[in-house]
């Protein structure tokens, strides 16, 4: 499965959203309305299915599908 | 000032007899166990293995949005769900109150138990990065009054009762007297407790305060039989919704019943047995009573705390027998934890449910598995089959660890 299609499955399996109605360009805050707390849990699903640790000060620039998967695919 | 009388205006429950009140009540009147063998675990190093747990549950998404189902340990679960139940039948999203004079006061011993059980198995196991940031948020005992508030736009008092086996006693009391001294016109009470977890198993084991018997567990709670050996864990909710009585007429509500009496005291005495002397629970019952202007002798039905321990039924037994004198013969006495289990912190909760169907439709529920009464325990326990008896004025007891002692009294609702 290609990086972007994983992130969209975690974040669509912690949501609850449909993975159909999330794009490269969907915003966690904006656009799926998740807040400190999710956006942590999420990270650390990220984490987990990936295998690496993302430094919290990273986390903060992590705004979108596709800052995840860019920041997956440079760093795994 | 001028002290409000308190009306019950709803009543929501979930347990091992039922998903709701109906139910419930239908299956006490049947003389039904709710407890079973538990096939929802992997009990296999359990040295017990039933207890009086919910089947065929899951609360409604319009209660708990799917993602947050997995973030709320389950004692919260089966407080929205009853507290929906009772909220229904109140009509009270109906009401015009203020919403800052709209509380809930919820009673649970444990709180969420199981999920700092699994979550501290994932620390161990992952690490401190891998515990959720809604772990703390699962487990908290104010989370479920939390919830309701948010749910429904409650803004008045909120708080959790942690007192053990008497926690949806306190939680009453205080939510009655919130009503009684005028400052909330409606409360959310009763309380849930959730803890049929592996550990909290082998802790109540390691007290020898179980029964063990495994093999039969329909027949494992026997409150007042000679044979009964230890409690059986159950779970659920039991929910009331306290209106001032005023209020509550004027807007035309059904009132169901009214808290009229409370009673609270310590033993003082020890960690986890009770005075055998009822050191506490007499005053207890007495303080009660006063408060409710009554006689001894106007209480119709006691339901009782009764355990199935072989030390505490012989303990209320003789407390009863103390306050109520010759009278203590006539009035039927039953202990609901026969059929549910004990539910620990809401106990008094689904206890206080059966109290007033008591009282509402002229019925005592019955005290099962009772074959061979104890010659110590010689009181009318109500053995088998529930009982037809106008009520008027009914008491229930609850008593926990720590030596806490909690008495309410329902009356009937007269105009």
């Amino acid at each position: 499965m290609e990086t972007q299609d994983k992130v969209i499955k975690i974040v669509s399996e912690a949501t609850k959203v449909d993975a159909a109605n999330i794009k490269a360009e969907t915003n966690f805050v904006d656009d799926l309305n998740l807040d400190s707390l999710d956006m942590v849990e999420m990270m650390m699903k990220m984490e987990e299915e990936f295998g690496i640790e993302i430094p919290e000060d990273k986390t903060e620039d992590l705004k979108t599908i596709n800052d995840v998967t860019k920041y997956l695919k440079e760093n795994v | 000032m001028e002290i409000k009388r308190v009306a019950v205006t709803g009543i929501g429950s979930i347990c091992g007899l039922g998903n709701s009140t109906d139910e419930i009540w239908k299956n006490a009147l049947e003389s039904k166990s709710g407890i079973s063998t538990i096939d929802n675990q992997d009990t296999e190093n359990w040295p017990v293995k039933f207890a009086g747990i919910v089947r065929d549950f899951e609360i409604s998404d319009e209660l708990l949005d799917p993602k947050e189902k997995s973030r709320f340990d389950i004692f919260i679960h089966y407080a929205m769900h009853a507290t929906s139940e009772a909220i229904k039948q109140s009509k009270l999203l109906e009401a015009n109150y203020n919403p800052y004079r709209i509380g809930s006061i919820l009673g649970t011993g444990l709180g969420g138990f199981p999920i700092i059980e699994n979550t501290h198995t994932t620390y161990m196991e992952k690490g401190a990065r891998r515990v959720s940031p809604f772990f703390v948020p699962s487990f908290i005992p104010n989370m479920s009054t939390g919830k309701i508030s948010m749910h429904y736009g409650f803004k008045g008092i909120n708080h959790a009762v942690s007192s053990a086996c008497a926690s949806s006693a306190h939680a009453i009391a205080a939510a009655a007297n919130e009503i009684m001294l005028g400052r909330v016109d409606a409360v959310i009470t009763g309380g849930s407790e959730a803890v049929v977890s592996p550990l909290t198993m082998a802790g109540f084991n390691s007290m020898k305060a179980l029964s063990k018997n495994n093999d039969e567990p329909t027949k494992a709670s026997r409150p007042f039989d000679k044979d009964r050996n230890g409690f059986v864990m159950g779970e659920g909710a039991g929910i009331l919704i306290l209106e001032d009585l005023e209020k509550a007429k004027a807007r035309g509500a059904t009132i169901l019943a009214e808290v009229v009496g409370i009673g609270a005291t310590a033993d003082a005495y020890h960690i986890t047995a009770p005075h055998p002397e009822g050191g506490g629970t007499i005053p207890c019952m007495e303080q009660a009573i006063e408060s409710a202007g009554i006689k001894y002798t106007d209480i119709d039905y006691i339901n009782a705390h009764g355990t199935s321990t072989p030390v505490g039924d012989i303990a209320e037994t003789k407390a009863i027998k103390s306050v109520f004198k010759e009278h203590a013969k006539d009035l039927n006495v039953s202990s609901t934890k026969s059929m549910t289990g004990h539910l620990l912190g809401a106990a008094a909760g689904i206890e206080s449910v059966f109290c007033i169907k008591a009282i509402t439709e002229g019925i005592i529920p019955p005290t099962i598995n009772l074959d061979n009464q104890d010659e110590d325990c010689d009181l009318n326990y109500t053995a088998n089959k529930p009982v037809k008896k106008d009520i008027k004025y009914v008491l229930n007891n609850s008593f926990g660890f720590g030596g806490t002692n909690s008495t309410t009294i329902f009356k009937k609702y007269e105009d």
